[in-house]
């Protein structure tokens, strides 16, 4: 009896067991390069598993990637990219989306297919003939043409899910403001906040690979003055490979604001997966 | 869906709500991959470009310079998508059951399971280089610690492993990500179906095979297509570890690395744009042979049922 009792709770023990081993293994890279970021050299290679402590405590690497990098232009760089490019998806795409669902018309579903393109076929297949176009605009090198692109990348999907949302929106409300005589902007407005979780969802799907982005800031906005912080990281990294207080600080500097906003919106996000897998 | 509109005489605000999407959609998207189409088919000659027919696709596909690196990473991308499919997802799969099978810390386990996702490619490829690295030995002091020291290699730099050890830093980034649609489509799963079944005798391994899985094809269907895309649109992860030229002898060159190469140039070789369009186009046509497979054979065969 106490045999099949105890099975029964190491049977229920082995999920969680193997759980937290694979959390470890996919935790602990992260967690050594961040705990090693603030030690001296020699304490990064003699004793790399401990946590810092009194003795070993150092800011070395911060302070070279601070005085040889321009950090701060990156982070700002990057944010000015990811916020601009983020409210014209969220804002052109929800036009789109609520003329798509609200209005039939002829081509409606044709103009729908065609809007939704690109959500299978990676935009850098295109990449070629970006750059010409760019170079023909002037804008090589700033982050304009970053912000256009990314643009273009994140409304197919914007469009399709906020689609799907805006279907749901009831039309006794449209229909009663129609009656006031609200013009169909003035509607628009209206509908607008109602699906502001599933904009709340797509913004932060939407936002972590425009910021994490390596391809577009390489080839069209390269130079030091508009590098975003995931080239700043990789060119800074390959140029102080042998620095590794350097090298482990500048990694965490670019870890953090992207993990501080992923715990914060961590559950609006597994949300917003689960709702566009279930569509 | 009422249509206020058909009594006006025309509808500029449909026009209106479109415009800024479509024309900025348009114009950076579908209009340069067109055009990219276009350009495959010329070549250049002096300052201009000249129609050149299928002439890039020869060269790329039979001339004795290009052909190697194309076939080569092809080969290599279709390795770098067999991993994938054969690891990142069968992991997945294995993680989303035992998230779905219950208890309360789940929430926290799929956070943490997910984070690395969420990282740039660039930062994870250091952070791999930095614990695979001989001399810093993070991975050969773990192996010795399980006796094991014999089996460390510098697997990123040797030419039989560097594509096998990139294709498993890249699943161990993305794994989160078929885990939690596995997990999603699991826990959609009506509580009834494996109640009757284990009344009527099932072990929890059947009722797993028998009940759940066939559930899951038309996830297992979209998690096989997204790893498809995305492995043949890879390059940020190889590029950061082994830079343009995918070494060691382009032992890890997949297409991404091979166009942006081809196109853009890489130290010594100069860019080519419209080689660059040619390979982008076989990409192009890669991934989109892959989209219409899943459509037309996966997709129509699969019920879908909804609960």
């Amino acid at each position: 009896m106490l045999s099949s009792h105890l099975r029964q709770r190491m049977g229920g023990l082995i999920p969680h067991v193997i759980l937290l081993a694979y959390i470890l293994l996919a935790l602990f890279p992260i967690f050594l390069i961040v705990i090693n970021s603030f030690k001296a050299r020699k304490a990064i290679f003699g004793m790399p598993y401990q946590l810092p402590g009194s003795e070993t405590f150092s800011l070395i690497g911060y302070e070279t990637v601070f005085s040889r990098a321009s950090f701060q232009q990156y982070f700002v760089n990057s944010l000015v990219v990811t916020v601009v490019s983020l409210a014209t998806i969220l804002f052109i795409g929800a036009m789109a989306a609520f003329a798509l669902s609200e209005y039939r018309f002829p081509g409606n579903a044709l103009m729908g297919l065609y809007l939704s393109f690109g959500i299978m076929i990676p935009i850098r297949l295109g990449t070629v003939s970006i750059l010409r176009l760019m170079v023909g605009l002037g804008l090589v090198n700033t982050l304009g043409a970053l912000i256009l692109v990314y643009i273009a990348q994140g409304l197919p999907l914007t469009i399709f899910i906020l689609t799907q949302f805006m279907r749901q929106v009831p039309h006794e409300l449209k229909e009663a403001a129609r009656i006031d005589g609200a013009s169909e902007y003035r509607i628009f407005w209206l509908v607008l906040p109602l699906v502001r979780p599933a904009l709340g969802a797509i913004g932060i799907f939407t936002m972590i690979p425009i910021w994490n982005d390596l391809w577009f800031p390489l080839i069209l906005a390269p130079s030091d003055k508009t590098a975003t912080v995931t080239l700043g990281v990789q060119q800074f990294l390959g140029q102080f490979v042998s620095d590794w207080n350097a090298v482990l600080a500048s990694l965490t500097l670019a870890m953090i604001p992207i993990l501080v906003l992923y715990i914060i919106f961590s559950r609006q996000m597994m949300r917003s997966i689960t709702a566009g897998a279930v569509k | 869906m009422t249509s206020p509109d058909t009594r006006r005489p025309f509808p500029t605000h449909i026009l209106v709500f479109f415009i800024p999407a479509a024309a900025v959609y348009t114009v950076f998207m579908v209009y340069p991959l067109l055009d990219s189409v276009r350009l495959s088919f010329f070549a250049e000659s002096g300052n201009s470009e000249a129609f050149a027919g299928l002439r890039n696709y020869a060269t790329l596909l039979a001339n004795p310079l290009w052909a190697p690196r194309f076939w080569g990473a092809l080969r290599n991308n279709f390795l770098f998508f067999a991993v994938h499919m054969l690891v990142q997802n069968p992991v997945a799969l294995l993680l989303a059951a035992l998230l779905a099978a219950g208890g309360r810390a789940r929430a926290v386990y799929r956070t943490l399971i997910f984070m690395p996702t969420v990282l740039s490619v660039v930062i994870i490829g250091f952070i791999w280089q930095l614990i695979l690295n001989p001399l810093w030995g993070i991975a050969e002091g773990m192996l010795k610690a399980v006796r094991l020291g014999f089996l460390f290699q510098p697997w990123l730099g040797q030419q039989s492993t560097a594509l096998a050890t990139l294709s498993l830093i890249s699943v161990w980034q993305f794994v989160g990500i078929p885990m939690i649609l596995f997990y999603t489509a699991l826990i959609g799963i009506p509580e009834e179906l494996s109640e009757a079944a284990r009344v009527d005798g099932a072990t929890g391994w059947d009722i797993f095979w028998r009940v759940k899985f066939p559930l899951l094809l038309p996830t297992v269907g979209v998690v096989t297509i997204l790893t498809f895309v995305g492995n043949f649109n890879a390059f940020d992860l190889i590029f950061t570890i082994k830079g343009g030229l995918a070494g060691p002898e382009f032992a890890s060159d997949i297409m991404g690395t091979l166009f942006y190469r081809t196109f853009f140039g890489f130290q010594l070789q100069l860019g080519n744009p419209t080689m660059g369009a040619t390979v982008a186009t076989a990409m192009f046509l890669i991934i989109l042979s892959g989209v219409l497979l899943y459509m037309f054979l996966w997709q129509r065969r699969v019920t879908t049922y909804e609960f």
